[in-house]
């Protein structure tokens, strides 16, 4: 796989879309900033969210249980997965025991993580995303490159194209309204004919047994109430002890994700309707082991609003395909090395460490520390970069020793006034690469400080 | 079996437990939650109107909708184009102009409306829709969510919802358009 430097350089080599980039997340992180400070008591809604998933995650295998007596309860089947393949595996045997061959499916990052599509369609099955961000990246054959704007990348000028190609809209044809109606008639016959609807969960509440979806375009609802089979799949940490915590949720993740008050549909699922078939299935996928890390377990409460994505100095100038994995950006980051150390030692420093995701996470992840504490458990495993590692030690070594410290910064500030440019600025010194170097001072400050004294 | 490897594993891994919050009941700083309730509804791109009566509901409707051919709901107050009992398969619910359901609740801080299955007949109602009116009674507004889950119970039926607008998308380059896959518009009737 490429590191994410070296995928980053290549999206940032054409500059005026990757500023275009920039300023669209910049645009939605200003909107969540207006929204937020509407709300005197956002910071205690944090705080109140933060522990609420604290007290989910010391008595998670509890409230799962309860989660799983209500649901029967209610006339739902559930069902719980080890792994990728075992949800894959549960998906599909629902799909095969009702004879599916068309399904609709709404926003679900949990089943991109499982790779559900490929493996559904791999077995024959027709596959439909139909949020619109979706649909246009499965036309395209491409990941999502964010969790709540998973088209964020594209032009409509793309998109346009793609339409013409695979919906015969007008040739050159870029209007978004126009474009979002083709998609819509398009879309509304296949959830006509859809035999199964698949969505993720952003809630599950175990008094109640019920889960809760949160969409803007209203398609998780379409597929819901016209499929015969209604398939909800969650991670084990979308458990909210009670139905009075949505207050504090809901008033937090729209305006954390995109700036509105709430979404536009909250819909809660508690019993199939009638003549229909409700599942449940529940997913582990490694988030148990993530529990066991006491220095990572927090990011186990990540509601998925994307907030720490769109203020991010980093995702906003590489985007989210440099990050290689379904969830990009600050939590993709600090998720990523606890599934494959080796494979995704890169992330942890595809950051600046500034803190600004910490601070917007409605939540209160400490994302920006786990980042640094990554960092450190790469180092000791040996999985840096041999350049890193390298520079590592020498930094090291004249740290340790004061003579040479000293003649070091002497020998860097003659360096920076005397050299030559190419000397300077060339491959070997990643710190000259697109920045200027600093004016060098004229003394250090060991020098400069005795003679003030003095 | 996996329930029992993943219960096991929470248990060995588990943080030590810490007490579960209780939020506190945030009070509204609106004056009229009425009026708050009617701007936020805007903002979100629906548009709300009063209505005095049953019959100043129904012209309402007409005037909103003059071209609508079917007007369908399931409300004992409306006059109808066409029977919902009428309108079995989803194809044909796909040919539905108008539909008006029942809000139970309404909030002040967002302008979201609960609903639930028993006010819209058929749960895919309010989505399949072209036209989406809700009748709401203006003294069942409230301030902000904590207070709306207070007053609602969210499993007394299979099915319910908040609705805070037209069906929208800002997937193609931010640009937001309304009318994504569910209702093109939202208009809600304050009628006591
Ligand atoms: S880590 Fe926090 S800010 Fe980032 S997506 Fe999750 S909840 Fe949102």
């Amino acid at each position: 796989m490429k590191e994410h430097a070296q995928k980053a350089a290549e999206f940032i080599r054409n500059e005026s879309r990757a500023d275009w980039h920039d300023e669209a997340l910049w645009f939605v992180r200003a909107k969540r900033d207006k929204a937020s400070h509407s709300i005197p008591e956002w910071e205690q809604l944090r705080e109140l969210a933060s522990r609420i998933k604290d007290n989910v995650l010391a008595g998670l295998d509890g409230y799962l249980e309860q989660f799983e007596a209500n649901a029967l309860r209610n006339g739902v089947h559930v069902h719980w997965a080890a792994d990728a393949e075992d949800h894959n595996r549960i998906v599909y045997g629902i799909l095969q025991k009702h004879g599916v061959e068309r399904i609709v499916k709404s926003k679900s990052m949990l089943t991109e993580e499982c790779r559900l599509n490929e493996y559904l369609i791999e077995n024959g099955i027709e596959v439909v995303d139909t949020d619109l961000g979706e649909r246009i990246i499965q036309l395209k054959e491409e990941p999502p490159s964010h969790i709540v704007m998973p088209a964020i990348h594209l032009k409509k000028e793309e998109v346009g194209e793609l339409f013409h190609q695979k919906l015969h809209t007008e040739k050159g044809a870029t209007g978004p309204q126009y474009l979002a109606e083709a998609a819509r008639q398009h879309l509304r016959q296949k959830f006509l004919s859809a035999q199964a609807a698949i969505t993720g969960v952003n809630f599950a509440i175990a008094e109640t047994g019920g889960v809760v979806v949160c969409t803007n375009e209203g398609n998780a609802d379409m597929g819901v109430h016209l499929a015969p089979v209604q398939i909800h799949c969650m991670g084990i940490e979308k458990i909210l002890p009670k139905a009075e915590h949505l207050g504090v949720f809901t008033r937090l993740l729209a305006r954390s994700a995109t700036g509105q008050p709430i979404t536009i549909y909250t819909s809660h699922y508690h019993r199939p309707r009638e003549g229909g078939e409700m599942h449940i299935v529940i997913v582990d996928n490694g988030r148990t082991t993530q529990l066991g890390r006491a220095d990572f377990r927090n990011s186990l409460k990540c509601i998925r609003c994307g907030a720490c994505m769109n203020t991010c100095p980093i995702y906003r100038r590489s985007g989210g395909h440099s990050y290689g994995y379904t969830i990009p950006g600050p939590i993709g980051s600090i998720l990523t090395p606890g599934i494959d150390l080796k494979k995704y030692s890169g992330l942890p420093f595809a950051s600046t460490l500034c803190g600004s995701c910490s601070d917007v996470c409605p939540v209160k992840i400490n994302i920006h520390e786990q980042l640094y504490r990554w960092r450190q458990i790469i180092a000791e495993q040996g999985h840096l970069p041999p350049a890193k590692r390298q520079s590592m030690k020498w930094a090291a070594r004249v740290l340790a020793r004061p003579v040479w410290y000293n003649l070091a910064g002497k020998m860097a500030r003659w360096a920076l006034k005397w050299l030559p440019r190419p000397l300077l600025y060339n491959r070997f010194n990643e710190w000259g690469k697109d920045r200027e170097l600093p004016e060098p001072p004229k003394q250090s400050f060991k020098e400069w400080y005795p003679r003030k004294q003095a | 079996m996996s329930k029992d490897k993943i219960l096991a594993a929470i248990r060995k891994n588990k943080p030590t437990e810490v007490p579960l919050p209780e939020p506190p009941s945030f009070p509204g700083r609106e004056s009229s939650p009425v009026e708050a309730f009617a701007s936020m509804v805007e903002a979100g791109g629906g548009k709300a109107v009063r209505a005095a009566g049953p019959e100043e509901l129904n012209t309402t409707i007409k005037r909103l909708f003059p071209k609508a051919e079917k007007v369908a709901s399931p409300l004992p107050e409306v006059r109808p184009t066409i029977e919902l009992d009428h309108l079995s398969s989803p194809a044909e619910l796909e040919t539905i102009d108008v539909a008006v359901i029942r809000g139970q609740l309404g909030v002040a801080e967002n302008g979201a409306i609960w609903t639930t299955e028993e006010d819209c007949g058929h749960r895919v109602l309010p989505f399949i829709t072209q036209h989406l009116v809700i009748v709401l009674n203006p003294g069942k507004i409230v301030d902000n969510m904590h207070q709306a889950y207070e007053h609602i119970q969210i499993d007394a039926t299979g099915f319910g919802l908040f609705i805070a607008g037209p069906s929208k998308t800002a997937d193609i380059e931010q640009s937001l358009v309304i009318g994504a896959q569910g209702a093109r518009s939202m208009t809600v009737i304050l009628k006591e």
